[in-house]
This record gives C-alpha cells, sequence and structure tokens, in this order.
C-alpha cells in the first residue's frame, strides 16, 4: 500500500474535525501519514491514532508558524522528496489552501481545490468530486502530473475509528532564509462562542438583513437546536455579526444536515456557501424571495413571531 | 511606488453559468462576463495605496484573457487604474492556477522591467473558479514574499502590516516590499466609475501581449498543459420545491413538526 499524506489541522495539538475526515479518506486511498506541524502533539497523538494513522510525522519548529505559509510549503516539498507519497490530503482552510498551493508549484505536482469527495480511481489515485459555481455543477476530476494534492472540504466524509500504527517520526526541516519574508507578529485566537464550529456542525440557523440586525431570536433557535450560527453577507456588511460567521461565497461553506435560514433572501453569494446542506428551512417574510426556491420546507412570515415559537416548541418537546 | 493588479474577467455569477461540452472548460462566450467582483476591492486598495503619501504611484491593470476580458481591464480603468496590459493568445485557452500563474509572473516581470513593481495586488479568489491560489502561486514564482487574505492592510515605506482573519485566529502580518499582497471582501467598499472616470479611461493606454512577448512556450499553458483532468461535469438536478406554508400564527410549530418528522430533532 502507498502512503498518504494528511496535513494535521489542529489548535495547539487539538486536532479539528477536519483532520479525522481526512484521515478516513486517506485510508481508501492507502496508508495515512499524519503530518503534524508546530507545537502539541502530545495532546494530538491519541486522536490521530484512533482515526487510523500508520505514521506521524512530526515537524515541531518556530520557523514553521512565525512566518506565513512559505516554511510549511517548504517543510511538506523536503516530506514528499523522502516519503514520496501517492498523493497529499491538506484542509481547506486559508494557510493550508496556499501552502498546497505551492508545494504544487514547487513539486509540479497538479492540485484539486475544495474536493467535496474523494474516491479512488481506476489506476487508485484519487477522483475528486467539486461542487462549483454556487452548487449548480458537480465535476469528476483527477491530477495528471505529478503527485496529486487536494484540498478537501469540511463534511466531505465521516469519520470513521480505526486503530493506526501511529509510528513517530520527528522531521528535521530546513527553512530557507528566502522562506522568511512574511513575519506573524501577532496571533489572537479567535474568542470561543460555545456553540459548535460553524463549517462542523450538523445544524446551522442563521440570519440576514431580515433579522434587522437583532440576533437574538437567531441564537436561541440555534441553543435550542444546539447549532451553529451562521450569518449571510447582508448581515456581516451591515455590522450586524462578525464576518466569520459568514456563510456564503466570501465567508465559510457549509454542508450540515439542516440549514435554517432566517430573513435570507437567497442570493447566488450565499447559496454558494450552503446550497449542499442536506435539509434546507427557510422563514422569510417575502414569498417571492429566491430562497423559497431551494427550501424543503419554507415559512413566509415574520421570523420574530415566527423563530421564537419554533424555539418554545423545540423546548417543550424536548422536557 | 508602482502597482500591478491582478483582475480577471468572469462569468457573471447571476447568469446562467456552464460549461464547454466538448472540452469541459468554462463557457466564456455563452454568458454575459464582467470585472470578477472580489477583483475589485483589489483594484480599489491599489488606487488607495497609491494614493496615499505623494500620492504619484501608478497602477497598472493586469489581465489574462479572451477579447472580451478586456472589458475586466476597462472597468478597472474607469475606476482609477492608470494603464492596462491585456494578455490574449489563443494558446492560454483552458490554462489551470499554474498556467496562469506562470502568464502572469511573466507579464509581472515585463511591467517591472522599465521601474521595478513594488506590489502585486490580487482579489482573494475569481467568483468562477475560486481555487484561491494563484496569489500564492504568482508569488512562489516571483520569488516574492505574500502577504495574503488581507482584511486590513497599513503601507508605513516599504513596510506592509495586514491583518488576516484565519479560521481559528486573526494574525497581523509583516513584510517588506516588494510583494504579493492579496485582499478580501472585508478590506474596503470599491467605488463606483464616475462619468469623468469612464471619460478618462478611454484615453489611457492599453498593451496587449501575446505569449511571444512574454517569452512563454505555449506548450507550457493552455488545457493540453493542464496538470489536472476533468472527467465529467454533471448539472447538479435542482433541488426539489418543498412545502411553504404562510404563518397564520402557528409557523413556527409547523417548522418543527416538519423538522420532528425528518428525524432533524
Amino acid at each position: 500500500m502507498s502512503e498518504i499524506l494528511v496535513l494535521v489541522d489542529h489548535v495547539d495539538g487539538a486536532v479539528r474535525k477536519t483532520t479525522t475526515e481526512l484521515l478516513t479518506i486517506a485510508r481508501r486511498l492507502g496508508e495515512p501519514s499524519a503530518v503534524f506541524v508546530g507545537a502539541g502533539i502530545d495532546s494530538a497523538r491519541e486522536t490521530l491514532a484512533a482515526y487510523g494513522a500508520d505514521k506521524i510525522y512530526i515537524l515541531d519548529s518556530d520557523e514553521l508558524t512565525d512566518y506565513l505559509v512559505v516554511p510549511q510549503a517548504e517543510a511538506l516539498a523536503q516530506l514528499m522528496a523522502s516519503a514520496s507519497p501517492a498523493a497529499v490530503l491538506v484542509p481547506s482552510t486559508p494557510e493550508a489552501r496556499e501552502v498546497a498551493a505551492r508545494l504544487a508549484v514547487k513539486t509540479e505536482s497538479g492540485l484539486i481545490t475544495d474536493a467535496v469527495d474523494v474516491q479512488p480511481g481506476p489506476d487508485g489515485s484519487p477522483l475528486t468530486t467539486q461542487s462549483v459555481f454556487a452548487g449548480g455543477f458537480t465535476v469528476q476530476a483527477s491530477v495528471t502530473r505529478g503527485t496529486p494534492i487536494v484540498i478537501v472540504k469540511p463534511n466531505s466524509a465521516t469519520p470513521e475509528q480505526t486503530a493506526g500504527a501511529a509510528v513517530e517520526e520527528t522531521v528535521d526541516v530546513v527553512v530557507s532564509e528566502g522562506a522568511k519574508t512574511a513575519q506573524v507578529v501577532k496571533r489572537e485566537p479567535r474568542t470561543k462562542s460555545g456553540r459548535p464550529e460553524l463549517t462542523e456542525a450538523a445544524i446551522v440557523v442563521s440570519g440576514g438583513r431580515g433579522t434587522g440586525g437583532d440576533f437574538s431570536d437567531v441564537e436561541a433557535l440555534a441553543d435550542a437546536l444546539g447549532a451553529a450560527v451562521g450569518a449571510s453577507r447582508a448581515a456581516v456588511d451591515s455590522g450586524w455579526y462578525p464576518h466569520s460567521y459568514q456563510v456564503g461565497q466570501t465567508g465559510k461553506t457549509v454542508s450540515p444536515q439542516l440549514y435554517v435560514a432566517n430573513g435570507i433572501s437567497g442570493a447566488i453569494q450565499h447559496r454558494a456557501g450552503m446550497q449542499t446542506a442536506k435539509t434546507i428551512v427557510a422563514v422569510n417574510k417575502d414569498a417571492e424571495a429566491p430562497i423559497f426556491e431551494l427550501v424543503d420546507f419554507g415559512v413566509v412570515g415574520d421570523l420574530k413571531q415566527v423563530l421564537p415559537q419554533a424555539t418554545e416548541e423545540i423546548t417543550r418537546r424536548k422536557d | 511606488m508602482k502597482i500591478v493588479v491582478c483582475v480577471k474577467h468572469v462569468p457573471d455569477a447571476t447568469a446562467k453559468r456552464s460549461f464547454d461540452a466538448a472540452d469541459h472548460t468554462v463557457d466564456r462566450a455563452g454568458v454575459d462576463g464582467l470585472l470578477s467582483e472580489l477583483d475589485e476591492y483589489a483594484v480599489e486598495e491599489a488606487l488607495t495605496i497609491a494614493a496615499a503619501g505623494d500620492g504619484d504611484g501608478e497602477v497598472v491593470v493586469l489581465t489574462v484573457g479572451p477579447e472580451q476580458a478586456l472589458d475586466a481591464a476597462r472597468k478597472s480603468l474607469q475606476m482609477g487604474a492608470h494603464a492596462a496590459v491585456h494578455v490574449v493568445d489563443d494558446a492560454v485557452h483552458g490554462s489551470d492556477a499554474f498556467g496562469t500563474s506562470l502568464v502572469l509572473a511573466k507579464a509581472v516581470e515585463k511591467i517591472g522591467s522599465d521601474t521595478p513593481v513594488d506590489i502585486v495586488l490580487c482579489g482573494m479568489a475569481s467568483t468562477d473558479g475560486a481555487m484561491g491560489v494563484v496569489p500564492a502561486m504568482l508569488a512562489e514564482r516571483l520569488g516574492l514574499p505574500q502577504v495574503t487574505f488581507a482584511a486590513e492592510v497599513t503601507i508605513d515605506g516599504t513596510k506592509v502590516t495586514a491583518r488576516r482573519d484565519g479560521d481559528v485566529a486573526t494574525e497581523t502580518v509583516e513584510a517588506t516590499m516588494p510583494l504579493v499582497l492579496s485582499v478580501t471582501d472585508q478590506i474596503n467598499e470599491p467605488r463606483y466609475p464616475s462619468f469623468k472616470g469612464i471619460m478618462a479611461a478611454k484615453k489611457k493606454t492599453v498593451e496587449t501581449w501575446s505569449l511571444a512577448d512574454l517569452g512563454v512556450d505555449p506548450s507550457e499553458v493552455g488545457l493540453a498543459a493542464a496538470w489536472t483532468s476533468v472527467q465529467e461535469v454533471a448539472a447538479r438536478p435542482p433541488r426539489s420545491h418543498g412545502e411553504v406554508v404562510t404563518d397564520d400564527g402557528d409557523g413556527g410549530r409547523q417548522l418543527v413538526e416538519y423538522l420532528a418528522g425528518q428525524k432533524l430533532i
């Protein structure tokens, strides 16, 4: 079996769910090797082993995280040269996306971005599915040159536990001076909302222009459902909700089991970020809103009436 | 200060976008195109940076694409860019991000052959391919520092400081010119071309370059040279229209009833 590198996405060693998805996908293609960059392996080891990492490459050097993108791309290029993997899987974060981009140029390898599914093709190499043009088309593609590098979207696989040997290997990396040109002088962790993370959540409840700036009903419904909160670009541009919660082309793409759009008209910008949700429900005053073309169930009405009633009903049923 | 802004002409996202049935490339002829919305932020930022300080900054807009791609450059000129370069060559058709970044890199080098380029500005991604990797590839090819996905930029002499909103943290990044800078839609509010701007744009220089002008071998770009291959493109079946009810005092409970029926709660 051939080795598949998986770039681990973690916060100080806390492995994010997308990594367990990538390890699950990697097992379809070969033997998963987790590539852990930065400090915190002690917190990560158990999860990586539980989801089938046969090997863990540890690249722990401040140089890799103190500068933007380039040192990591160099380090991965060195690792690719020594490990000769059959493919490299990368999470869809801004940093990892660009590491993959530079890695692809360095190693003259084909790159596929934002895959929503990856399966072994006829020759065993990855055959990817992408959702393009705001979810209007699906594209199947493969890499024809070098080592396939695939950026994978969150929720592209259901994580499956299988014990892996998790043999650890510390990799000494050499970072060139030229790679240390864009320095990260400050890194402020985002304040936790206490709700599930937007891109990982099974349920997302979001609000748009129709909230008039008051997200309290949206948040209350989200909490009753154990959901993440999202916002449309209109709501974010109005300063009603932080940009990190924006769902849409220039924000996050989500594909939860259930997406509840409240006071969101359903412009193409927004649809690009949520159209692949399994079930879509909308509440909007305007019966003509394009969002109703997408819904499995819709309520034409005032969200300030409908949402509190729904929240109350969910709470009542739980009791 | 010399700034090159890379812009892309894309099919209008609100129109019926499609693919060429024969070679799976984006259909650019059958749909109205425009300047990629996300590139407007890059043009705006370039104009703002150029106008700061002595105000003698020069903004050159660069686009690669077929005949009609010139529209994207022209819109940028109307916004206030000083000159435009349009790389047009049949061999470019079907290029992936590797081919595109190669052509852009060669064109940036040529633009900088008289007076050097200080900043290469890009949008965060195109609104059609939406890969979001060209700025990083361009920096790799040019051997320049990259400051990308900037939501806020401060310039002090040749030092560039940017705020970068990641998934889990907000980063402050510093680098020195010359560099590649990409900006998100959080950075500014792009201006609309004024009547004066539209009139002035007609007199501005637009240079048209071929691959030969850039010294790029046609075999290095285009569909045949792409490092990925599309096996299949399929229109996603439209979502089946579900039930839409009008709230007459019971809408919230009906919604929950639906969710319960689908076992979603």
